[in-house]
This record gives C-alpha cells, sequence and structure tokens, in this order.
C-alpha cells in the first residue's frame, strides 16, 4: 500500500529528481544484488584460478601476501600436473568418454525421437512417457546392480563401459530435448516430400534432420557436459589410475596422504574446467535457449 | 510423351531395392528407430533396476553369489544408527538446499528479467557453476573450507574482526552439515534461475499493465500475478531439483566423504561405502532401494504438478 502511495508521489514530481530517485531505486534493487550474486557465483573459480599460479609460499601465507593477488605467478602447479602425473592421460580418457557417450546417445535419441514425434504409431505417447520416466532414475540407485551388470559383461575397469552406460542418463533428456524440436517442424513438408516419392529415410536424412541442426547441437552440448560430469560410474567403474576420468582421478589420485597439495589440485580442476567451458562458450546460446524451451516444453 | 517423363525419375527411385523397401515399411521403420535407445535403457537401466531390487533382499557381497534373505537386509537398516542419521541428513540436506536455491534463483531470475546492458553475456556467465563438472568445483570448496587457510576465515578474522579464531567448517558435524548444503546452493541457483526466467518470460506483460492501473503495488503484482503463473514451471524444477538433491552423491564424496564422525553421510554415499568400498553389494542395494519411495513420491508430486497445469491452461491446450 505504501508503495503504491510513493509511486504516485513519484509521478508528481519534478521529472529530474523522479530520474534520480528511480536510478537510485534500480541500483539498490536490480544492480547491487546482481553484483552480489555474480560475485558469488563466480568467486570459486577465481579462487581455483588463482590458486593454480601461486607459488607455495604464497599459498599458505596470508599474513605477507594479499590472498586475493599473486604476487609471483607460476607454472609450477600445472607443469607438475602435465608432467609428473598421468593428467593428460585422465583428460584424453575423458573426452574419449564424453564424445563417444554423446554421439552414441544421439543417434540413438534422435532415431527414438523421430519415431515417437514423427511417425506416431499407438503407444507413442506411452513410449515417450517410459523415456522420461527413465530421466527420474538417477544413478545413485543404478550403481551397484550396474557394477556387477559391467563386470558380467567383462567391461570392468575399461572406458568402454562408461560409454556404454552414460546414454541411461543422456538418451532420455536428449529424446525429450529433441521430441521439442521435431514437434517445431511442420508437418507438411514432410508430406510434400513423400508425395514426390521420397522414403521415410530420406526424408530423415534429406528434410528433418537439417531443420532439427539446433537441436542437436544442443543436445550435443547437454551431453557432453553431462558426461564430462559424470562421477559415480566412473568411480565405481574404474580401478585403475590409467583409465580414470578427470573428475575421479583429481579425487582419488591427486589428493594424497594429509598434506595437500592445492596448487596441483586448483589447477587440475581448473584445467578440467576449461574444456567444458570452452565447449559451451561456443554454443552458450543454443544453450540458454534450449534449456529454457525444455523448461517452456 | 509427358506420361514418360513425369514416371521416369518415380520409377528410377522406386528400383526395387529390398533393403530400401523395407525401411520404407512403417513398423519396421519404428522398430529400427526406437531399438538403439530401448535397448540400452533395457540392457543399462530397467534390468540393473530390478536386479538391484532383488540383490536388496539377497546377502551378496563383491566376489559371491547371495541367497536370498528376504527383508534381513532391510531390518538390520531399521536398527541401524548410520542408516537413519543419512535419512536425516538426506532429507536435511534436500529440504534446505532445495528452499535456498529456490529462494536465491527466483530473486536472480526476477533480476535478470529486468532490462540492462550485457544481459545475454551476464546469462551466459551465471551458468558457469552448473556447467562446471561439480567434483572440480566440489575441489574448489573443500580449499575455500580449509581448517586453516580458508578464505572466509581469513576475511572474517583479519578483514572483518568478527571472529576471533578461524571457522573449523569441515571438523564437526553441523558445520560440515551446513557447509556442503551452502556448496549445494551455489551449484543449484544458476539451473534454478534460468528455468525460472523462461517462466517468467511467458507471462504477459499486459497482466502487469492492468494491475499497475488498478494500482497494485510491487509486492500485490508478485503475490497475486507472478507467483501463481510460475506455479507450474516451479512444481516441475523443485521436482527435479528434489530428486537429484536427494540422490546427490558427487559434492558430499568429495569434501567430507560422510565424515566427521558419518555425521554427513547421504543414502547414496552411505550405500557407495557399504556397497563399493565395503563389498556388501546387498546390504548397499538395500540402502539405495530404500531412497525409492521418496523418489515415487517426489514423482507423484510433479505429476500432480502438471496436471494442475493442464487445469490452469484448458484441457484441449497440451
Amino acid at each position: 500500500m505504501t508503495d503504491t502511495v510513493a509511486q504516485v508521489a513519484d509521478a508528481k514530481a519534478a521529472p529530474d529528481t523522479m530520474a534520480w530517485d528511480s536510478g537510485l531505486r534500480r541500483l539498490m534493487m536490480i544492480y547491487l544484488p546482481l553484483g552480489c550474486f555474480v560475485l558469488i557465483l563466480l568467486f570459486p573459480f577465481y579462487w581455483m584460478a588463482i590458486t593454480s599460479f601461486k607459488p607455495n609460499a604464497e599459498l599458505m601465507n596470508y599474513k605477507e601476501h594479499n590472498p586475493f593477488w599473486i604476487s609471483s605467478p607460476t607454472l609450477a602447479h600445472i607443469k607438475h600436473l602435465l608432467f609428473d602425473t598421468d593428467y593428460p592421460r585422465w583428460l584424453w580418457t575423458t573426452m574419449l568418454v564424453a564424445i563417444g557417450a554423446t554421439t552414441l546417445s544421439l543417434v540413438a535419441s534422435t532415431l527414438a525421437a523421430y519415431a515417437i514425434e514423427r511417425l506416431r504409431f499407438r503407444g507413442s505417447p506411452y513410449v515417450g512417457l517410459g523415456i522420461y520416466l527413465a530421466y527420474l532414475v538417477p544413478p545413485s540407485i543404478l550403481f551397484i546392480p550396474l557394477a556387477t551388470v559391467v563386470v558380467q559383461f567383462g567391461l570392468f575397469d575399461s572406458p568402454l563401459a562408461l560409454i556404454l552406460v552414460y546414454p541411461t542418463f543422456l538418451v532420455p533428456f536428449c529424446t525429450w530435448l529433441l521430441i521439442g524440436y521435431f514437434k517445431s517442424i511442420p508437418y507438411e513438408l514432410e508430406e510434400c516430400a513423400l508425395v514426390d516419392g521420397a522414403t521415410r529415410l530420406q526424408i530423415l536424412r534429406r528434410i528433418t534432420l537439417p531443420l532439427a541442426v539446433p537441436g542437436l547441437i544442443s543436445a550435443g552440448i547437454f551431453s557432453f557436459t553431462l558426461s564430462w560430469n559424470e562421477f559415480i560410474y566412473a568411480l565405481a567403474f574404474i580401478q585403475s589410475g590409467a583409465n580414470k576420468t578427470v573428475p575421479v582421478a583429481i579425487l582419488t589420485e591427486l589428493v594424497t596422504g594429509d598434506v595437500y597439495q592445492w596448487g596441483a589440485l586448483m589447477a587440475g580442476s581448473l584445467l578440467g574446467s576449461l574444456p567444458v567451458a570452452i565447449f559451451y562458450s561456443l554454443f552458450v546460446d543454443y544453450y540458454v535457449s534450449s534449456l529454457t524451451g525444455a523448461v517452456k516444453e | 510423351m509427358s506420361v514418360t517423363t513425369l514416371s521416369s525419375p518415380a520409377l528410377a527411385q522406386r528400383q526395387p531395392n529390398w533393403l530400401v523397401r523395407l525401411f520404407d515399411y512403417k513398423p519396421f521403420l519404428i522398430v529400427m528407430c526406437l531399438a538403439p535407445a530401448i535397448g540400452l535403457l533395457a540392457v543399462f537401466l530397467t534390468y540393473p533396476l530390478g536386479l538391484g531390487i532383488w540383490l536388496a533382499f539377497t546377502d551378496t557381497t563383491i566376489g559371491r553369489r547371495g541367497i536370498f534373505v528376504g527383508l534381513d537386509n532391510f531390518q538390520y537398516l531399521l536398527s541401524d544408527p548410520l542408516w537413519w542419521n543419512a535419512v536425516f541428513y538426506s532429507i536435511v540436506y534436500t529440504a534446505i538446499a532445495t528452499f535456498g536455491k529456490f529462494a536465491l534463483g527466483f530473486w536472480l531470475a526476477l533480476l535478470l528479467n529486468n532490462h540492462f546492458p550485457f544481459k545475454s553475456l551476464l546469462r551466459a556467465i551465471i551458468l558457469l557453476p552448473w556447467i562446471v563438472p561439480t567434483v572440480l568445483s566440489a575441489l574448489a570448496f573443500w580449499w575455500i573450507y580449509d581448517p586453516q587457510f580458508s578464505i572466509i576465515s581469513y576475511l572474517l578474522v583479519d578483514v572483518l574482526h568478527w571472529r576471533t579464531s578461524n571457522v573449523d567448517f569441515l571438523g564437526s558435524p553441523w558445520p560440515a552439515r551446513f557447509s556442503l548444503i551452502a556448496a549445494n546452493i551455489w551449484r543449484g541457483i544458476p539451473f534454478v534461475a534460468i528455468s525460472l526466467l523462461a517462466g517468467l518470460q511467458t507471462i504477459s506483460p499486459s497482466l502487469y499493465e492492468a494491475a499497475m492501473l488498478d494500482g497494485a503495488s510491487a509486492w500485490q503484482r508478485f503475490r497475486y500475478i507472478t507467483f501463481p503463473m510460475m506455479m507450474p514451471i516451479l512444481a516441475i524444477v523443485m521436482t527435479f531439483s528434489i530428486i537429484f538433491t536427494f540422490t546427490d552423491f558427487q559434492l558430499v564424496y568429495a569434501i567430507t566423504r560422510g565424515g566427521p564422525v558419518n555425521s554427513t553421510h547421504l543414502l547414496a554415499t552411505l550405500a557407495f561405502q557399504r556397497g563399493i568400498a565395503g563389498g556388501e553389494l546387498g546390504e548397499g542395494a538395500a540402502i539405495a532401494v530404500s531412497m525409492i519411495p521418496f523418489l515415487v513420491f517426489a514423482t507423484l508430486f510433479s505429476y500432480f504438478g502438471l496436471a494442475r497445469r493442464k487445469w490452469q491452461q484448458g484441457e484441449a491446450n497440451d
């Protein structure tokens, strides 16, 4: 109520005071909180980055050095990571697993989404619902039985196990996303092609897929980032140090003893985050729009 | 003349390649299209889910096939204070973290819904905590929560002089629990904010204009327009958030591994400790299965959220 009165008063006040007042209010109500959000959301990354380049002497001495800045930056931690550990190998494995799982999921979910949304058969809504429900089954419930399945298939300790298992959470997500994209492509295009005598596969390859490229890109980014992020399966199914993915390896191979090498740990986290961050920044518009689109759906 | 020119390309296409014709047979095509997705999900999701439930009723350990023991595992869990503790902390963790994520995420979404320069850049930056692998940002939090060299302690003690000694974030149960919840909220805010922002953008500005004309205050506009219009999306996003917070694993495993004195075990980390690290597959599976009732409840919540949405938009709008 008081707010209403204030607004009415605003409107009656002289134009220049009004502008000043609303400017100040905007500053306090929008820019200040936004600034705080950005600061808090980004601070851990800043801290990660700054720790990676700090020499050990500065790392644990806040009395003589300002902890928020680096007096004499060093590449020692990164050098240690790249040359004294298996880090490049872990990065390579993670990349391989992420690309493999993404490719597999994209193929499987594109075909599934096409069948559910475009070929329309009796029961297609139920297949769609089933795939949606699969997304709600979290990895934390599945990892124990999956570990025994992986052992049965002789895939224990093999990155191939991860490539085959990651689609269980990628396929539901991508299918769901792609169904939305296929829905937005007009039927008439396909009908015309059918009348012209194109086969269904030709239609999929020449008409539907090219039009769904933005959807495919965003499904690809989601899959890639989700695979890169996955932890529990990689922790449970991979034993040998060399075959580990970056998140698991950092935690199990770099954290040794009681003295933590914070410089190397943070450098590892930073380098492990970079590929995803770069990949994401290339396609950020697709990412945001499809995320918002998926929710609107 | 015209007939032949018309039919010759069509003829060329209809060359009876039996494979092409088979793929043009709709039922076959449907089966082929669904096979990869359904196959993967059946082998690596449905089968393990069933196997997990079966394992929960056996005394299987790593390297030894178990025998059916009925409800023994669950009976044991009911008498296990660590399981009760994990249930308790899983609920506390989910409740507080979800509340925090949604309160702050909604606020951030409302802020981002205003017009200002560099908006899309800001949106992109804000999503970073959600993009970067959880374990890697969790490690940064571990370092931020370091007992001796925590930057938060430094700020509180040496810069602001609010405290006289360093905060022991991860050394005792309740501080450790809240530290993990804070890290979880930090990671969850971007997703909630961007999702809710999408919802905010679907609300027609004319509603606000009408309310302004009627003299509604900012709070009234939020309470009677924004909030009810956002209910459906809030319900869906919250369901996802609740499910994935309740079954969280990475953050806790990376930062405390369930310690100190097992106070921060979630059901998932306890299941890992017993099932994989401890080798008691049956018992671990039982702990994992004990999460299912909760998840079913959350899914039903989502279902009714969706039903409500249909009711709001009218039946025909699917």
